[in-house]
């Protein structure tokens, strides 16, 4: 089997394989152009009768359970992301299958952490065959110098429940890590020492996957109250010594920043907003959860107090300062994709009007319309973005695959998407003829802010008219290039072998772009 | 002679400089090894402009290692230029054109609310300094620049100048004192520096040395655009001499006080009321009034302080200062906002200047409101607030065309 074939240019302009592992593939066609047909995938139905009256589906260990499923060579095993950098549970799955000399798997996780750097030996190895979901760190290092058997696939977290719902992904396996469980297999993110906040990431997995094992380390008696997933789509329940750690799980990038450049792109990005007229009374906004996002909050605040506005709802993404903004009134509800730190996990156990969402409901595009279209601000960043506004989230500018894609092409169907970006970081400028992979069409992206000026999307002829007479300064996205290029100097691209190691795939499953090996310096 | 030089910074926590090691050698030719951050996009233009300027001092054998962290090109050349330098004897220079948006003086009596301290030796401070719109920028050569660093830092501060975008601000230098003081002076006057911050003044000679440095070297370098000087008083001694010093030559702008090192002085600590300072800061306020330039203010250095920080500035404003030093860009913008004029001095300055306008229009040599005479210091005061008022958006520069004469 070829990683890859059938190559063809699709309707970015990307050169893209039409057969990835063996399946074959649909090259990207536009934004809302494919049309899916058919029926969704259904799994397997299951009767009452194979499972225990009692409700108790305990198996004593992890390898148990993973027998019981009927663990072999070349099956699809889902993990996920909401314990963040603190997942002890992902690498364990994987130690075992190796411990049993099991090959050929495919790894799919909703996103991939430092934590999961030892998965590279297994990679080496063969116990692992790819990644589908996201290389971050070590692992996109990895994907880049060519050395994965199979050929990467980088989903957004919508376009990763659209690949399941759609049959594209068949999962044989899912293990679900819990921070609180019952024995009959419900489950939620709120209680326990490994709790999350919410477990949706984790959704499409417990409706689609062949077998499910839920692995806690907080048992508690029938009934588990909340409950987030349902004990009727649990195979197995595996109780763990710690399947977390808890200060990895709510930490990461949820402090404000205290970079005086990142807070005035903050303040810019508040200031564009009020300005535009996009903030009013029950307008709503999605919050990401950088420094530089945290910090537009703040400034968001300080304009609906002046004001004695509120915002309908929030997307995020929540935080203590998301919590402080609801707890003030100043945002009527949080709708919860992912909880970064301790306030926030009190906040969604303990407020009505802080809710969870799934990818389901936020970002899958083969549905009957989501959230994220509803939204009126989105601020998102990027690590590199182009002079036709397409922007780059996966790769930087030396060619290596750093980051997964998250939540982020999803969120770009908001009504402004606005991505705070530095001009240049140390050297790198950010902002390139041609970005070099792309993650989001320009279309779909409405505003850059940097440090040095402000450009609109022409295709904004609205926001460019409201903002004609405005003290920020608005410039062309050329403009800004050659400003960063006038301080850096040209930048050299980087070099690549022929040879595709990963694709990019758009919200709808097509193909979108593909990421080359890198090519190494002789 | 020495045949090994090393200049930069690395390691943790270091970005946009370099390191680099220069070892001149007999014979083999240019050895050059470049660890890059950014080696796909710049490592070949790096390798190219390290080979001209080795070239252009002349060296043709030499092991160079430069270890880089996202430098601009202008830092890479600063530091390799003070690796040449430390080796070997040369009257030639490297320095980089001066850009043209660099290209503008200040006047003497410019606004100076808020004066941003950058360490002369940190690069990655610079790049982005301009942006926060601070009135004036210092890169600093004297106490934030480490002693083995210092004459490496001449470089980077001269190169900076030069090439350095600062937006507007008013680009100054704060020498070190004595000796070595007049000679960083060589590194900046032929290189578009607005003013000079002299630190430890407690005598108006140190300003005549100073300022005989200056004249000589703008007479070799046929320089005609001003060079200000501020003065910082950081002493018993210097307060004292408060107005020798600031009446000592005529390109003093402004004076302003240092109260780290006066508090130290004094035996006494520095403290958020500041009672042991009001004599001092009073002194300095009266001697610069007294010899028409800025009082400013020390800095306040609790940068998480917001607050503290807007009343330390309302305290300073009321004490008669013009402005304050700031050492972290979050400050900058606290400061403009308190120091600049209120709703209440505006609508104040508006009247006074309305009636003064009428006057003139009118031909009246008196400027009255009702049946009270202005003063013609107070209309040159209500003039200056409007005019800040203006530069800072508080109020439309046509405002009085919908103003509404009483």
């Amino acid at each position: 089997m070829n990683k890859y074939d059938k190559l063809v240019t699709n309707a970015a302009g990307r050169i893209v394989p039409t057969e990835i592992n063996g399946k074959p593939a649909i090259p990207y066609m536009g934004i809302g152009k494919y049309k899916p047909e058919g029926y969704r995938a259904a799994p397997k139905i299951a009767s009452c009768a194979d499972y225990p009256n009692d409700g108790n589906k305990v198996i004593p260990d992890l390898k148990a359970a993973l027998i019981k499923a009927g663990l072999h060579d070349g099956m699809t095993i889902s993990t996920h992301h909401h314990f963040r950098n603190g997942d002890l549970v992902a690498t364990q799955i994987f130690d075992i299958a190796h411990e049993m000399g099991i090959k050929d798997l495919m790894w799919y996780p909703s996103a991939s952490f430092p934590c999961h750097e030892s998965m590279t030996k297994y990679l080496d190895d063969g116990t692992i065959n790819r990644i589908e979901g996201s290389m971050n760190g070590a692992l996109g290092r990895f994907t880049s110098d060519g050395k994965m058997k199979g050929l990467g696939v980088l989903r957004s977290h919508g376009g990763r429940y659209q690949a399941v719902q759609d049959g594209e992904v068949h999962i044989d396996i899912a293990v679900i890590a819990a921070p609180t469980a019952d024995p009959f297999g419900n489950a939620n993110g709120v209680n326990g020492p490994a709790a999350c906040g919410l477990l949706g990431f984790a959704l499409a997995d417990s409706q689609y996957a062949d077998k499910v094992i839920v692995v806690t380390d907080n048992l508690v008696p029938f009934p588990c109250i909340p409950w987030q997933i349902n004990g009727n789509y649990v195979d197995y329940v595996v109780v763990l010594d710690k399947i977390g750690i808890p200060e990895k799980i709510v930490s990461g990038t949820t402090e404000i920043t205290k970079s005086p450049d990142r807070l005035l792109l903050a303040e810019w990005s508040a200031k564009f907003c009020y300005e535009a007229g996009l903030i009013y009374d029950g307008f709503s906004f999605q919050a990401g959860a950088g420094g530089t996002a945290l910090s537009i909050g703040i400034y968001f605040s300080e304009i609906l107090r002046e004001h004695g506005w509120k915002a309908r709802f929030a997307r995020g993404g929540s935080n203590k300062y998301l919590v402080k903004m609801l707890e003030e009134g100043l945002v009527e509800y949080i709708l919860d994709g992912q909880t970064f730190d301790l306030d926030g996990v009190r906040s969604i156990r303990d407020n009505p009007h802080h809710t969870w969402t799934s990818p389901f409901t936020s970002y899958n595009y083969h549905s009957k319309g989501n959230f994220a279209s509803m939204v009126d601000i989105v601020i998102l960043g990027a690590t590199e973005v182009d002079v036709n506004f397409n922007a780059n989230v996966v790769t930087h500018s030396d060619g290596y695959l750093l980051h997964g894609i998250g939540g982020w092409q999803n969120t770009l169907f908001g009504k402004c998407v606005i991505l705070p970006v530095p001009l240049f970081r140390d050297r790198m400028p950010v902002i390139r003829d041609e970005v070099t992979t792309l993650c989001g069409p320009g279309e779909l992206i409405d505003v850059i802010v940097t440090e040095r000026g402000i450009a609109i999307n022409p295709r904004r002829p609205d926001l460019i008219e409201k903002m004609k007479n405005s003290s920020l300064p608005i410039k062309t996205i050329e403009e800004l290039k050659e400003e960063a290029e006038k301080i850096c100097g040209k930048p050299a691209k980087p070099k690549f072998t022929d040879e595709i190691v990963a694709v990019v795939k758009w919200v709808d499953g097509t193909v979108l772009d593909s990421i080359r090996k890198v090519q190494l310096k002789s | 002679m020495q045949q090994i030089a090393t200049t930069g910074n690395k390691g943790k926590g270091i970005r946009s400089d370099c390191f680099v090691t220069l070892e001149l050698t007999a014979q083999g030719g240019i050895q050059l090894e470049v660890e890059s951050k950014v080696e796909v996009m710049y490592g070949d233009s790096i390798r190219s402009e390290t080979l001209e300027i080795l070239n252009f001092f002349g060296i043709d054998n030499a092991i160079l290692k430069i270890e880089d962290t996202g430098a601009i090109p202008l830092v890479i050349a600063a530091r390799l230029e003070a690796a040449i330098k430390k080796l070997i004897k040369t009257d030639k220079d490297w320095a980089p054109k001066i850009i043209e948006e660099n290209r503008y003086t200040t006047a003497k009596d410019r606004n100076r609310f808020s004066r941003l301290y950058l360490p002369g030796n940190s690069p990655s401070l610079m790049i982005n300094a301009g942006i926060h719109k601070p009135d004036g920028i210092i890169l600093d050569l004297e106490d934030a620049v480490a002693p083995d660093k210092k004459d490496e830092a001449r470089f980077l501060v001269r190169n900076a100048l030069c090439g350095i975008d600062f937006y507007g601000a008013e680009r100054m230098v704060r020498i070190n004192q004595g000796e070595r003081g007049i000679e960083d002076l060589n590194y900046i006057i032929p290189f578009n520096v607005n003013l000079i911050l002299l630190p430890k003044c407690e005598k108006p000679e140190q300003l005549y040395a100073v300022n005989d440095q200056i004249k000589i070297i703008q007479k070799k370098f046929k320089i005609t655009d001003p060079v200000w000087i501020m003065p910082i008083i950081e002493s018993a001694l210097g307060v004292i001499n408060a107005y020798a010093i600031a009446s000592s030559v005529d390109n003093v702008a402004a004076m302003a006080i240092g109260l780290e090192d006066y508090t130290a002085d004094l035996g006494t600590r520095r403290t958020a009321e500041g009672n042991e300072s009001f004599f001092a800061r009073s002194m300095v306020v009266n001697a610069a009034r007294a010899a028409s330039i800025q009082p400013i203010d020390s800095v306040f250095s609790d940068v998480g302080d917001m607050e503290g920080l807007r009343q330390n500035v309302l305290r300073s404003k009321a004490l008669g200062f013009d402005g304050m030093g700031c050492i972290h860009p979050r400050q900058i913008q606290v400061i403009h906002e308190t120091f600049a004029p209120t709703t209440e001095e505006i609508e104040k300055a508006k009247k006074i200047v309305s009636a003064f306008h009428k006057a003139n229009e009118k031909g009246l040599g008196v400027v009255s409101l009702g049946t009270k005479m202005i003063d013609p210091p107070v209309v040159k005061r209500a003039l200056n607030t409007i005019n800040l008022a203006v530069k800072m958006n508080k109020l439309a520069e046509n405002w009085r065309e919908s103003y509404e004469q009483i």
